[in-house]
């Protein structure tokens, strides 16, 4: 028996496996929540209409069929509520991963110059806050940016302010608490590329003539794109629909399109609109996706 | 060593190229290094080493791997700073001055080619750094591409050329400054042993072509003697000997230099007579050998005598040559190495030790040669050997 014969049948079912995985636990539902957007609030058991049932026939089926709607989407389009919070959730999605990469850009390239016995330190000190729970980091902020928390007792005391700062419940917060929690995922991408890149070619530059500063901008950041695209994705998808960190850390004036949808599902019980935001949601997010393996697409075929 | 540089070379000898023959000019020359001692940690990577370079040459540093060659040329770019010693590039000291302020350029081992830079683009980067004007730039990328024949090629991406089209790149790229020195850290390691011979002529005659100064730093001798007009060969740090490639080989300044330059045989023995011209040295593997005197004269007695397997030569009996003026060793051949152009032999000496003799195959009509099991009188005249301290 050929080595061929044996391994190939446990290859072929590992290729198809993530293909399974996608349509069990992606599409399956997906479909599931596509209907529902398509459907109308009831209250009822489960609450919208139509239902559809096997077991009243095939015509009402068909019936079911007939009464799906946009209804639902162009609600969206109507009430500026929606139209918002999808602009707020871009905005600050877009606010933060600028700001995440200012941050952990310098960081990751630190990390990349380091010798390498030191490289696992700083790894494990990136990743060791995700041994506490996410929940708990965050409900940490609340308590040290409360009105009598850890940060104003610590201005109190080196006499910079007079009385408490409102920190807690605003932006800068949530911005604080955003950039803490996603660090870490704009951090690992950008490490991998940078201690990837070839120190020889930074010396060429450094032997071309080129000034510290031209190294940077000319070689070492072009090349390093493709972290730049995985950590700016990384940070920017989740948090688009980001939901606990503004319900904790912001003000309640504006919402993210994250705080929406809980709002219509869980307060209004209407599961139509809740479904459509997500399915919308959904749309929104695949663009930037489309984008990135546009990009690395065009990439690969200027290598060829 | 280094002192090599002032004494003349023998007149009867050829050299490769005119620029070979050294001058005794007043002229200084274009790079000296002086003293230069580079430690990582406890470790003396470059212990000590002078060498002077003149302008215009083609000189080659060569050496096992681990024997600082590398880290030699890595201070000559910029990339490292010596411990001690200075490095003067035109009478002026550099060993302090950063790699993108030195009128020295280098090319990599693999290259180092910016990726996400076509080839045009690649050999501008350092004519857009000296801040030449865009139409220079062009002209001058147009010679270089011409120069290393990459016509046609100058929009292709690194990753769409071919090893040797890569290599030429990355040639025009450290030739478009026109530095002073050009730096060659084993430019043709990544080739195959074809494209690698032919490569190496049109590096020497790109070299004679533009009359500049080129350092190449490579383990392969063969390359060494090939594009180089003096090669310094280097072992733990320091410099063993610097000699046009002829010397090297026939006149190896050490028992070390002897060994890691070709193929050599070696007779440890003892020194028992002096005369005018010759030595009379009694080994334990090959009895009494008559040397030639060394042109250097040696006091110790305790030396080796040794023989390149090619200057010997293998007959069935002892030559009616006067005894006294050859050496002549008896064995039996234990292995017999056909290679094409020569066939080497592996003779079991009656005194025990085994000898490498090469024989030219100059007649395609010759029979095979000796047999394994043969006996033969392997015999070499004393101006054959050259006698080195142990």
């Amino acid at each position: 028996m050929s080595a061929r014969r044996i391994f190939s049948r446990p290859a072929r079912f590992a290729a198809i496996a993530p293909y399974v995985w996608m349509v069990l636990f992606f599409l399956v539902p997906f479909a599931f929540v596509a209907k529902i957007s398509l459907s109308q609030t009831a209250i009822a058991q489960p609450p919208y209409t139509p239902v559809f049932s096997l077991a009243d026939g095939l015509s009402s089926l068909s019936d079911a069929f007939a009464a799906l709607s946009l209804d639902n989407f162009r609600l969206l389009l109507s009430d500026d509520l929606y139209l918002s919070s999808y602009l707020r959730s871009v905005v600050v999605a877009v606010t933060s991963t600028a700001i995440l990469l200012l941050i952990g850009y310098p960081i990751a390239y630190g990390m990349a110059r380091l010798p390498r016995r030191w490289q696992g330190i700083a790894m494990m000190l990136v990743i060791v806050p995700f041994w506490t729970s996410f929940l708990i980091r965050i409900y940490a902020w609340v308590n040290i940016l409360q009105h009598d928390g850890l940060l104003n007792q610590i201005l109190l005391a080196l006499h910079l302010v007079s009385t408490p700062v409102v920190w807690l419940s605003t932006d800068s917060a949530m911005y604080v608490g955003i950039v803490y929690s996603y660090l870490p995922f704009m951090i690992l991408p950008l490490f991998a590329t940078l201690t990837k890149l070839e120190p020889a070619l930074e010396e060429a530059a450094a032997d071309l003539g080129a000034s510290p500063r031209e190294i940077f901008w000319l070689v070492t950041f072009p090349l390093s794109l493709p972290g730049v695209g995985a950590g700016a994705l990384l940070c920017f998808i989740p948090i688009v629909g980001e939901f606990v960190i503004p319900d904790l850390l912001a003000g309640s004036k504006s919402l993210m399109i994250g705080q929406t949808l809980w709002l219509e599902f869980f307060t209004n019980k209407d599961w139509p609109v809740a479904s459509s935001i997500a399915v919308v949601l959904l749309g929104v997010l695949l663009l930037p996706l489309l984008l990135y393996d546009r990009l690395q697409r065009r990439q690969l075929e200027a290598q060829r | 060593m280094a002192d090599e540089i002032a004494t003349p070379e023998p007149a009867a000898e050829p050299a490769p190229s005119p620029s070979a023959e050294p001058r005794p000019d007043p002229q200084p020359p274009i790079l000296r290094i002086e003293n230069v001692v580079k430690s990582f940690g406890s470790f003396r990577a470059v212990d000590g080493v002078s060498l002077d370079i003149r302008a215009g040459e083609f000189f080659a540093l060569l050496g096992p791997s681990g024997c600082g060659k590398t880290t030699l040329l890595r201070m000559l770019a910029g990339f490292e700073t010596p411990d001690e010693g200075r490095i003067l590039l035109s009478g002026e000291d550099i060993a302090q001055v950063l790699p993108h302020e030195r009128p020295v350029n280098m090319m990599f081992q693999n290259y180092a080619l910016f990726p996400h830079l076509n080839v045009r683009d690649n050999i501008a980067f350092g004519l857009r750094r000296a801040g030449l004007p865009r139409a220079e730039t062009a002209t001058r990328v147009a010679e270089m591409v011409a120069l290393v024949k990459l016509e046609g090629l100058e929009k292709r991406k690194p990753d769409q050329l071919s090893g040797g089209q890569k290599q030429r790149v990355a040639l025009a790229r450290s030739l478009a400054r026109r530095p002073q020195v050009l730096l060659l850290d084993e430019p043709m390691a990544a080739l195959d042993k074809k494209l690698r011979e032919s490569t190496q002529f049109e590096l020497m005659e790109l070299q004679r072509k533009l009359g500049m100064t080129f350092i190449i730093v490579t383990h392969d001798q063969e390359e060494a003697m090939t594009v180089a007009t003096r090669i310094g060969v280097m072992n733990a740090g320091k410099l063993e000997q610097v000699a046009v490639p002829r010397r090297l080989y026939e006149e190896p300044a050490s028992r070390w230099v002897a060994e890691f330059v070709g193929d050599i045989n070696l007779f440890e023995g003892e020194v028992t007579a002096r005369e005018p011209h010759r030595l009379r040295v009694v080994t334990q593997a090959a009895g009494e050998l008559v040397a030639a005197q060394p042109v250097a004269p040696i006091s110790e007695t305790k030396v080796a005598v040794a023989i390149r397997p090619e200057k010997i030569r293998l007959a069935l009996r002892r030559p009616a040559a006067d005894a006294a003026a050859i050496n002549c060793v008896e064995g039996a051949i234990t292995d017999a190495s056909y290679l094409g152009g020569k066939t080497v032999y592996k003779i079991r000496l009656d005194g025990g030790a085994v000898l490498h003799a090469s024989q030219a195959n100059t007649a395609r009509l010759d029979a095979d040669g000796y047999g394994l099991n043969q006996r033969v009188v392997a015999w070499f005249t004393p101006d054959d050997c050259v006698v080195l301290e142990r």
